[in-house]
């Protein structure tokens, strides 16, 4: 009885905290998705300069940002950018073996120019809430090299903080693979299958 | 009388050309574009271009910039890199001046005096070292200032990358520069070799990048010129960003509508 009694007051307290809660929701979810956005490119930073440190073969190091890549980006939404009006038309099975292969095809070539930050580190600046989204700024300190900025869009419309886009000195990730995957496809006269096949070489 | 003629018509030529200058320039204002928007009238020929300097990064520019990276020891690199920022300063000052922009003159004229005398003659960045850190201009972002648009797109033969705007600084830039008008004429070309070298270097350094865009893309032309317009914007809108005005120029959604274009 007592046990109860206890419950119910304790329900009770949270009910009412909850409330509380719900009536300051917007700011506080604001200020937790800067944070998260934040927090994400920290640990997203810590696990790059973690693997280019790590001394592991090339193969290994890319099955590594592989992994890293498909749990802090949303890749299905960047896939089906990248992949534009073709999108459209494309079937349930083409989108997600075109996501699969657009997958190993981007930990490959950002992987490849991540050995350039050996002995570099990249540092997590400022974050703020733009329109829908959270822009997190860092600056990659190279060896040998001026700093330069890196930007990052981070999301939670896939239901947890992802992101979905990186911005290098103004040079925007998704636009330039728009480009290079229209072009791609452009090369297989737009059949998106042949393009899904061969990007495993890619 | 001849020479009254003569005059003439270098005024009628000069008036022709600066209203066909203005008049491409006028044609091209507007706003800022979007990160992916692209204005490439002149596509085919640019191509042919992109296909003249692929070849000639191929067969002569990569090689040699390679060769240089070899031969010529970091230390060696280095000078020949500061010498050659040294001497873009005064055409910097000159465009900070025309920019209203007195903030990066006055920095810039201070990096020309410590580099020439700390820096012993210019050998050291030594401004850099202390806090100044370079902040290159052109007069391509003079007219962007001054509120001239973008234009075309075009890539020219040797130099690459460019727009009608930023072609128009590059040609202004070259025939106004303050380095070679006040040096006599074995200088000046000594010091064009050198910031010739000095691009060589940059070829060389950056080599990974400029291979990646050239040769292991599938439209190395319209990643060229995609990468060379989002980084222009972007140099260029640093002081719109510093001001708050353009906060997400470079943002696309790809949640909002996954297959625009």
């Amino acid at each position: 009885m007592p046990n109860d009694m206890h419950l119910t007051r304790r329900g009770l307290a949270m009910a009412l905290a909850s409330g509380l809660a719900l009536a300051g929701l917007p700011r506080m979810a604001a200020a937790l998705t800067v944070d998260e956005a934040r927090g994400l490119v920290d640990k997203t930073v810590a696990d790059i300069n973690a693997i280019i440190n790590s001394g592991k073969s090339e193969s290994a190091m890319f099955r590594d940002f592989e992994k890293l890549f498909a749990a802090y980006a949303d890749v299905p939404t960047i896939a089906r950018s990248a992949l534009g009006p073709v999108a459209r038309e494309a079937s349930k099975s083409q989108l997600s073996g075109f996501t699969k292969a657009f997958q190993g095809y981007i930990s490959r070539k950002y992987g490849r120019r991540f050995r350039e930050f050996i002995g570099g580190r990249i540092e997590v600046e400022d974050a703020r809430e733009v329109k829908s989204y959270v822009e997190v700024i860092s600056t990659a300190f190279l060896q040998g090299e001026s700093p330069f900025e890196v930007r990052w869009h981070v999301s939670d419309k896939a239901g947890k903080s992802l992101f979905f886009n990186i911005i290098i000195e103004g040079v925007n990730m998704l636009a330039s693979e728009r480009t290079e995957i229209g072009a791609l496809l452009d090369q297989r006269g737009g059949d998106l299958d042949r393009l899904i096949a061969d990007m495993a070489a890619l | 009388m001849g020479q009254q003629k003569t005059s003439n018509a270098t005024r009628v030529a000069r008036v022709a050309l600066a209203a066909m200058a203005s008049g491409m320039l006028a044609a091209c204002a507007g706003p800022t574009p979007a990160p992916d928007q692209i204005n490439d009238p002149f596509e085919n020929t640019n191509r042919a271009f992109h296909a003249f300097n692929r070849g000639l990064d191929r067969a002569v520019v990569g090689p040699v910039a390679k060769g240089f990276g070899t031969v010529v020891p970091e230390p060696g690199k280095r000078i020949i890199g500061n010498f050659a920022n040294m001497l873009d300063l005064p055409g910097d000052i000159v465009n900070n001046v025309l920019q209203f922009n007195i903030d990066d003159a006055a920095t810039n004229t201070l990096r020309l005096a410590t580099n020439l005398t700390m820096g012993v003659g210019g050998i050291f960045d030594a401004a850099t070292a202390l806090g100044l850190p370079s902040q290159p201009t052109d007069f391509g972002e003079t007219l962007y200032v001054w509120g001239v648009g973008e234009g075309p797109y075009l890539e020219l033969p040797f130099t690459g990358p460019s727009t009608v705007r930023d072609a128009t600084g590059t040609l202004v830039d070259l025939a106004t520069n303050p380095v070679s008008l006040a040096l006599p004429s074995r200088e000046a070309t000594a010091a064009n070799a050198l910031k010739l070298l000095s691009r060589l270097r940059d070829r060389d350094r950056f080599a990974s990048s400029v291979e990646s865009i050239l040769y292991d893309s599938a439209d190395s032309y319209a990643q060229a010129r995609l990468i060379y317009l989002q980084n222009r914007r972007f140099q260029l809108g640093q002081t719109d960003a510093a001001a708050g005005t353009n906060p997400d120029s470079d943002f696309i959604d790809p949640y909002e509508d996954p297959y625009a274009q």
